[in-house]
């Protein structure tokens, strides 16, 4: 995966030269270079394991948008085989920010749906920084209501800043396009297991993530807004993020506490770009343990379930 | 229709309701109008056609038969579960809110009749945070819809809102999947939900039930949308065009079945509901 052209945040400058200095020597392959190479892993280990130590929540935003992070195809390329992707929403068009389609997984014949980011700038603007249209979600449902209808699991994968705000995503009706896959997922009669892997931006991410599990990666985020945008409401100060993203509790950890996410997916040392193929194999086996567990409950059984799971989130007092 | 692009300052938004007195502006067309015939209209100036934001127990006189019902789930009541700090904290913001006798936070729900049939409505209250949806509207709407479910009762919903609560994190965004889910269950069941969408409703209360209904009615020159206009203005760095995201332009796109003046609001709901009500 090579790197794109967004910036690495400053906290990971460091860590980022090390890692570039590494696959330097790594590439020589002479005596000498084996040799520094060993003490340049050493030094990034160290590096790694002092700025992960004490995440702060601005970060961990930062790290679930580092541009090599594992996005959706890169997970159906790890864990499923004989992918099959569908295109549209035989409505209006295709849209590339939300790739749907059939696989394998284990043998076993699931759908999987995901938000879908670009590597490079070319890509980014293809995929629309991962920001779906109606159309998007609209293929996202009619790809879930095949499943349904042909008795097969769904996989969701969720990493996008939001919904795209934008003139044309407002004329096809945006609101109505995650309104009705919210109303529709609820009555899906098959087991749905979600995983957030990167960002989870809003009712962008929600409208593929009503499921009867809903896992997250250790250093992925979910909110209700961006920091940045609730900075720029609440504290009228754009540079206000840290707080913003502190307040928001957007963690997996905090999700986790809340009941938003019934289980936290480990990251390599630093996150999951540092080893890919070890992320994506956890995010699989994950998938398949709650599959299994999901397998054994009948149509109805399922959506009564994933009704009261969603039912009772949020906390309330009554006097 | 340009108020919008006159509520560029803060201190010129409009007040989440009419303010008291005698006399009050006219939102719409900034004519001096006297509050008697400002009232008697249903606040819509008679000049302009202004549709002014109502409060929720305005809403709810308007619409039940002989301004007569009864609320429900009011002993529901947020708390502040992520301890929540800006300019203040959020539990602060709260308390103010209660002490100024808003006890319903950010969605009052009433059971009455309307055109004689039993139905339960409940009207957003733009003065409690924005209209903002946190746990407290979701679980009360939830609670709502669950007991239309089991008495087989009409569901409307009046939506006032500019989106999710920031202030209770990703609770809020749950309330879109908690009341989403419960509305999959009124629509298996056959029960009419009709969604009026007013000035404004916009973010997760769109993204939500607002849409969801059976028939959808916005009223005239609302504001409707799931990103606001600056936002939107901000992602595309250009002017967006006249009557964008207004109820009309929805009509216009298919996303509502009519744009109703609220003087007529109360027989559209009641010719509608015999239409689809058992």
């Amino acid at each position: 995966m090579a790197m794109g052209s967004l910036p690495v945040p400053p906290f990971l400058a460091r860590v980022e030269e090390l890692r570039a200095r590494l696959a330097e020597l790594e590439a020589l392959g002479t005596t000498q270079a084996r040799e520094e190479a060993a003490a340049v892993r050493e030094a990034l280990e160290e590096e790694v394991r002092r700025v992960t130590a004490s995440l702060t929540p601005w970060q961990k935003c930062l790290l679930a948008r580092h541009p090599e992070r594992p996005y959706t195809l890169d997970y159906i390329r790890g864990l499923f085989t004989d992918w099959v992707e569908l295109h549209g929403d035989r409505r209006f068009a295709d849209d590339p920010a939300i790739v749907a389609g059939f696989a394998r997984l284990d043998g076993e014949s699931v759908a999987v749906v995901g938000h879908q980011k670009g590597r490079d700038t070319k890509e980014r603007l293809y995929r629309n920084f991962g920001q779906p249209k109606p159309e998007g979600y609209r293929k996202a449902l009619r790809v879930m209501e095949l499943a349904a209808k042909f008795g097969r699991p769904i996989v969701c994968f969720v990493d996008t800043p939001g919904a795209y705000p934008g003139i044309d995503a407002e004329e096809r009706g945006q609101a109505e396009a995650i309104a009705y896959n919210l109303r529709a997922m609820a009555m899906l009669e098959v087991p749905i297991v979600v995983v957030i892997t990167g960002e989870g931006g809003s009712g962008g991410a929600l409208a593929i993530a009503v499921g009867d599990r809903v896992l997250m990666m250790e250093h992925a985020i979910y909110s209700v807004i961006s920091p940045e945008g609730c900075a720029a409401i609440l504290w009228k100060d754009q540079s206000a993020v840290q707080q913003a993203a502190a307040a928001l509790r957007l963690t997996a950890t905090d999700l986790l506490r809340f009941r938003v996410v019934d289980e936290v997916l480990p990251e390599p040392l630093g996150g999951a770009h540092m080893a890919p193929q070890l992320a994506i194999r956890t995010v699989g086996q994950a998938i398949c343990k709650h599959l299994h567990e999901l397998a054994r409950l009948k149509p109805k059984e399922l959506t009564e379930r994933r009704y009261q799971r969603f039912r009772a989130l949020g906390v309330v007092a009554e006097r | 229709m340009m108020v919008w692009f006159r509520r560029t300052s803060r201190e010129e938004r409009p007040p989440s309701r009419v303010p008291e007195g005698l006399w009050v502006k006219c939102e719409g067309c900034r004519e001096i109008l006297y509050r008697k015939e400002l009232e008697r209209s249903l606040f819509v100036c008679p000049r302009c056609g202004h549709h002014h934001r109502i409060s929720a127990r305005t809403r709810l006189a308007q619409l039940f038969d002989n301004g007569e019902w009864k609320e429900l789930f009011a002993n529901v009541y947020s708390t502040d579960p992520l301890e929540f700090v800006d300019s203040k904290p959020y539990s602060e913001r709260l308390k103010a809110l209660r002490d100024k006798g808003l006890k319903h936070d950010a969605m009052l729900i009433g059971v009455g009749k309307l055109g004689g049939r039993r139905v339960i409505v409940g009207a957003m209250e733009y003065a409690f945070m924005g209209g903002s949806m946190g746990s407290a509207m979701g679980e009360k709407l939830t609670r709502a819809i669950e007991r239309c479910l089991k008495t087989r009762t009409p569901l409307v919903t009046v939506a006032c809102s500019g989106g999710a609560r920031m202030q209770e994190g990703v609770l809020s965004l749950m309330q879109l999947a908690k009341i989403s889910a419960g509305l999959a269950k009124l629509h298996q069941a056959r029960i009419p939900f009709i969604s009026v969408l007013t000035d404004p409703t916009t973010g997760g209360v769109t993204a939500s039930f607002a849409m969801l209904g059976d028939i959808n009615i916005g009223e005239p020159g609302a504001l409707i949308g799931f990103a606001g206009p600056r936002v939107i203005e901000q992602t595309i760095r250009q002017k967006l065009p006249e009557g964008f995201q207004r109820a009309e332009f929805l009509l216009e796109h298919g996303m509502l079945d009519m744009v109703v003046p609220r003087g007529e609001l109360k027989e559209t709901l009641i010719r509608c509901l015999a239409h689809l009500a058992s």
